[in-house]
């Protein structure tokens, strides 16, 4: 006879083969990509070969080049703009005894993760091209507000997240040393929350930079990013510079994540 | 935190500054209101307005009050006899929705359940890394994993191609384009939604009672039946209402993976804005799914609430 497993109380048949065969499915997609973003081919399903040669066409191609330059321009502003708001009302809603509204703050603030982004974009379409017929203005000042409004949650949760676990003593000692409460603010609180921001502004950098929906619906002719450029280009012929352009973008998301996650722990 | 006692008068000296605070408090979340205002919940309510005027000839509006809008929803009048009928296509566009976001729940709850249990039952210290492992996809673009998809189910792609290369098929299986594709393409993208919020709830198994369950004869299905699955209940609905709604307003997955022919609500209403130039009836659209989103936030609320309430 086979000498029988011990048994244990924590396993459950089957369950840990179907765990691995998940990871596998969510990796498995990307990596394939990734892999053959470096294909010699343009097939996604023979290897020709290593090659550099679709992120040479990528980097040359002049409607790529400028997708490139506006979504870098739309997230760094929205992202910035997004972790100051957020940061304020960060502030003015932890550690404070409940007051009138602050349910309401929570709504508005949580308003764009809740609502289908598609609802969203639609209504923003509306209102801009009202707007738009009103004033005239084209530019993409209307992408840098609608990504600030959405980037707002993402900022603000690990933001808020950072305030709740620090303890108010040490800005009652700043204020009992004398400090006045802008200084105490500047050398003491700011410091202490800097991770949570830097968290939170990466976050919305990242979530602006990937943001498909909203930017398809706002967007006046020309103002494409990446990602709706890429979204147009799945509508044609797919080329592998797609796979190049994926590829850069995966590396910036995971790079940004896995730095947000380090961050977070080193704080425990 | 004495001063703060319930019942106890609260003197004028506290009275102002704890006015004074929350005037403090106020002002700094006001700058965030505006702009979440302006281009997030004010939107809203000037789409509402939208859904009740009458649509202009090449998309926008005329600025006069009609039901049109919400009429076309529900009913199709035809252009030649103006004989009413149930707008059909339509509603096979919410009834797709409705079940392809209910067979991807289903379908992430399948392989979301184990996988949540796996990460549950590692040791504390690599518990991290493998939740770390879940939540990288999550964080990637959505569209390049939904072309991942793309790439690997289209005719000439790496599944048909290695399927036909060991002759299991002849022909190459049409994957893409198809309700199928879409399924799975929003499996893939919301499966992370499903195994944290379950795993929340597993990582505070109490494996004595697993145990008991074992010591009085149950086998391991059994167990897992009335012991495991009953004290999991609040994450699966969580994770069950987390994949639902995202599915339900599924715009890119069903337009890269479905094609011009397999719509989901989301791209009915696009259509809306583009080509079929009803603006009203698209805000109509908009709404519509809105409040159907509202009504499975509010059954997650109360299931949160309740779990709440029987932790205390």
């Amino acid at each position: 006879m086979l000498p029988k497993k011990r048994f244990s109380v924590r396993r459950l048949p089957g369950f840990a083969v179907i765990a691995i065969a998940c990871f596998t499915l969510l990796y498995a997609p990307i990596m394939i990509l990734v892999v053959y973003s470096f294909n010699a081919g343009s097939s996604i399903a023979v290897w020709e070969g290593f090659s550099w040669q679709w992120y040479s066409a990528a980097w040359d191609n002049e409607m790529v080049q400028s997708a490139t330059f506006n979504s870098l321009v739309i997230a760094i502003q929205a992202s910035l703009y997004a972790t100051v708001l957020a940061t304020m009302a960060a502030l003015g809603t932890t550690r404070t005894k409940p007051y009138r509204g602050q349910t309401a703050i929570y709504t508005m603030i949580n308003q764009p993760l809740m609502v289908p982004e598609i609802v969203t974009a639609v209504a923003l379409l509306i209102c801009f091209a009202v707007i738009k017929q009103l004033t005239d203005y084209q530019g993409l000042m209307y992408l840098v507000i609608a990504h600030t409004a959405f980037c707002i949650p993402f900022a603000y949760l690990p933001i808020r997240a950072r305030l709740e676990g620090m303890d108010r003593a040490l800005e009652t000692a700043a204020a009992d040393l004398y400090a006045t409460p802008w200084r105490s603010f500047r050398q003491v609180t700011l410091p202490l929350m800097w991770p949570g921001i830097l968290a939170g502004s990466m976050l919305a950098f990242v979530i602006s930079l990937d943001d498909v929906v909203i930017t398809e619906f706002v967007k006046s002719a020309g103002q494409d990013t990446l990602p709706t450029y890429m979204l147009g280009q799945l509508r044609r012929v797919i080329t592998p510079e797609m796979h190049a352009i994926s590829t850069v973008l995966l590396v910036v998301s995971v790079v940004i994540v896995s730095v947000i996650f380090i961050l977070n722990r080193s704080k425990n | 935190m004495n001063s703060s006692a319930p019942g106890r008068q609260l003197s004028s000296v506290e009275r102002v500054a704890l006015k004074r605070e929350s005037r403090r408090n106020i002002l700094l979340c006001t700058p965030a209101m505006i702009v979440l205002f302006f281009a997030a919940s004010g939107p809203l309510l000037v789409m509402l307005v939208y859904s009740f005027l009458t649509p202009g000839d090449y998309g926008g509006v005329v600025y006069k009050l009609s039901s049109d809008g919400w009429f076309r929803v529900f009913f199709h009048q035809d252009i030649f006899d103006e004989t009413v009928s149930v707008a059909s296509a339509h509603l096979s566009i919410f009834w797709r929705s409705i079940k392809l976001s209910l067979l991807t729940t289903i379908a992430a709850l399948i392989l979301g359940f184990p996988t949540a249990y796996f990460i549950a039952t590692r040791p504390v210290k690599s518990r991290n890394f493998w939740l770390f492992l879940v939540t990288i996809p999550f964080w990637t673009n959505l569209l390049i994993r939904t072309f991942a998809i793309m790439e690997l189910i289209r005719n000439r792609g790496l599944v048909n191609n290695v399927l036909m290369k060991f002759g299991v098929i002849e022909q190459p299986i049409q994957m893409l384009y198809t309700d199928f594709a879409i399924m799975l393409g929003m499996t893939y993208v919301y499966l992370p939604l499903m195994i944290l919020p379950l795993y929340a709830s597993m990582e505070k198994l109490d494996f004595r009672l697993i145990e008991a369950g074992y010591d009085l004869y149950a086998n391991r299905f059994r167990v897992l039946r009335k012991v495991i699955i009953p004290l999991v209940k609040p994450g699966i609905v969580a994770g069950s209402i987390l994949v639902f709604i995202p599915s339900l307003g599924a715009f890119v997955t069903p337009r890269v993976l479905g094609g011009g022919k397999n719509m989901m609500l989301g791209n009915l209403i696009e259509l809306q804005f583009g080509q079929g130039r009803n603006w009203p009836l698209g805000a109509a659209l908009s709404i519509s799914l809105l409040l159907i989103v509202m009504v499975a936030m509010l059954l997650y609320v109360k299931n949160m609430q309740k779990n709440k309430g029987e932790q205390n």
